[in-house]
């Protein structure tokens, strides 16, 4: 569906893109992950056009992008980082001038309403976008992306400013579209590639240092492992305590105080549970163990297991 | 690309840029069309046309400078670079677009000289040829609005920018024709704008200012899209 080859982007000296080479299959969710500034955004502007890369090729479904810009262009549904949306304009306005803008051939009314309701903006049609909040806003691009069917969809950050009840709609509307869609998503949470791809691809710097089934990649995630436990003992005698257990690579008292328990953050070796180990020696000391908490990888954290299992 | 012509269109007439540059346009052009015809009592459209054009190059900028400023401000340029359609297509649109208004405002300008036909016996020639000159000079006006708009996201900027521009092609055309040495007269007088205008208010059909006034268009028009692809390229 989708082949991008050895992309290279620079913006003067700074180096942008260094190299980018993936494909994608029909039917797959990817997400796209990378801290702020990795180049995620510059990929998916190349990938819709929207910006050209100095080296590398982009194939749609079979067309290159800059060879056949127009047919390529017909296969894509994208919202970009900020909803180019009209703010004078009402929804079905705006939704009408992308129909005619993007010279859709399918019924009109039809397919405009099909595309309202899978969003869920049906009753905001005849609102101006300027007044609307902005989960309708990000939902009313959504809709845009989705004009004409295209067999590819990409979305750049589409939760970004939302709040949570506006996330988890927008997240399960990202999973519907995957069941008749090609999905690009592209986002720096972790957690929202494990909650809705299929397959993640993680860039950094302009390279894509991981690309693998999600499981694969929740592997890395798994394998280590940070804890917050909340004790009630004396800190350097706690602290000495759990460094000594087998399995502790790293321990620091936090300055979170819950009574006269202090709060302590684990971080075990890959593949070890020190959980069990660390109840038996607090038990044995009679230090009561408040709290034992799992700490959630971040994208740092997968950042940092990858190139460390890479070290390997 | 209809479907940019058509939207500009209403958006020209949904905000207030359309009407407040119908206002400027027809409210000065009737005052500069009495003072310099009817309380003259004479009916030699010239001075008037004159005027007219100063008018445009004032006016003309208001119309153009959200073009391309706006929506790269707004990001929407996004969706139109995105979509199936290509760079001189939305060119054209939005040049079209701010052409067909100023059009309108031209015919309602026109309404002026039935007045002249009332009470005298103008030659229909020379206002014939002054509509359609001026209708040439507006044109190649709306495209310097539309390259400017393309290099700023402020409107303000393209505003004042194109003003600039055009006020320099006509001082240009004033230097050039002070300039002793003929080839330097001649390259200077290729900028000029005005001195092609003065056959068209003498009475003349010009098909040389005709292609002149259709040049700049075609050129600053593609310069503008030489804009986009070179942004795409670029930073």
């Amino acid at each position: 569906m989708l082949k991008v080859e050895n992309l290279v982007k620079k913006y003067g000296s700074a180096t942008a893109l260094d190299g980018i080479s993936f494909s994608v299959e029909a039917g797959e969710v990817v997400g796209f992950l990378g801290p702020n500034g990795a180049g995620k955004s510059t990929t998916m502007n190349i990938i819709t056009g929207f910006i050209s890369s100095n080296v590398g090729k982009v194939w749609i479904d079979g067309v290159e992008i800059l060879e056949n810009p127009t047919e390529a262009k017909k296969k894509i549904g994208y919202l970009p980082e900020q909803p180019p949306l009209y703010p004078e304009m009402t929804v079905g306005e705006y939704l009408n001038f992308v129909y005619e803008l993007r010279a859709c051939t399918l019924p009109r009314k039809a397919h405009l309403a099909e595309v309202m309701a899978a969003t869920r903006i049906t009753d905001v049609k005849d609102r101006v976008i300027r007044n609307l909040s902005k989960g309708y806003k990000q939902r009313v691009g959504i809709s845009a992306a989705l004009i004409g069917n295209p067999p590819l969809i990409i979305l750049d950050e589409p939760t970004i400013g939302l709040d949570p009840k506006q996330i988890i709609e927008v997240r399960s509307l990202i999973r519907e579209l995957g069941k008749k869609h090609t999905v690009i998503l592209s986002t720096h949470i972790l957690s929202e590639a494990q909650a809705v791809c299929d397959r993640m691809i993680i860039i950094d710097h302009g390279h894509i240092v991981a690309d693998g089934k999600a499981d694969e990649i929740n592997q890395f995630i798994r394998d280590n492992r940070r804890y917050k436990a909340t004790i009630c003992a004396p800190q350097t005698e706690a602290l000495a305590l759990i460094k000594k257990l087998p399995g502790v690579v790293y321990c620091e008292a936090l300055a979170e105080r819950d009574g006269d328990a202090t709060a302590f953050l684990i971080e075990s070796e890959r593949g070890i549970d020190v959980r069990k180990a660390l109840f038996y020696a607090l038990a044995e000391r009679n230090y009561p163990l408040l709290g034992l908490e799992a700490l959630g990888a971040s994208l740092e954290d997968v950042f940092l297991s990858i190139i460390a299992k890479e070290g390997d | 690309m209809f479907a940019v012509y058509k939207r500009e269109l209403r958006a020209y007439f949904t905000t207030a840029v359309g009407y407040v540059f119908l206002a400027i346009i027809v409210a000065l052009s009737a005052v500069a069309f009495s003072v310099t015809t009817l309380l003259s009592a004479s009916n030699d459209v010239s001075t008037y046309f004159t005027v007219l054009l100063f008018i445009l190059m004032v006016a003309l900028p208001v119309l153009t400078m959200k073009l391309f400023a706006e929506e790269r401000k707004m990001r929407t340029e996004q969706l139109l670079l995105t979509a199936p359609v290509s760079i001189g297509g939305i060119v054209a649109a939005k040049f079209f677009a701010a052409f067909t208004v100023f059009f309108g405002a031209n015919l309602l300008c026109s309404l002026a000289y039935v007045t002249l036909f009332i009470y005298s016996d103008p030659e229909a020639g020379i206002i014939a040829g002054n509509i359609i000159a001026i209708t040439l000079v507006g044109a190649a006006f709306i495209a310097v609005g539309i390259f400017v708009s393309a290099l700023t996201e402020n409107q303000l900027a393209a505003a004042i920018g194109t003003f600039g521009i055009l006020l320099a092609m006509l001082g240009i055309g004033l230097i050039a024709s002070k300039i002793p040495w003929y080839p330097v007269r001649y390259v200077l007088g290729w900028f000029s704008i005005l001195t092609r205008y003065n056959n068209f208010t003498n009475g003349f059909f010009d098909f040389a200012a005709l292609l002149y006034y259709a040049s700049v268009c075609f050129i600053f028009l593609f310069l503008t899209c030489r804009v986009y692809e070179r942004r795409r390229y670029g930073a």
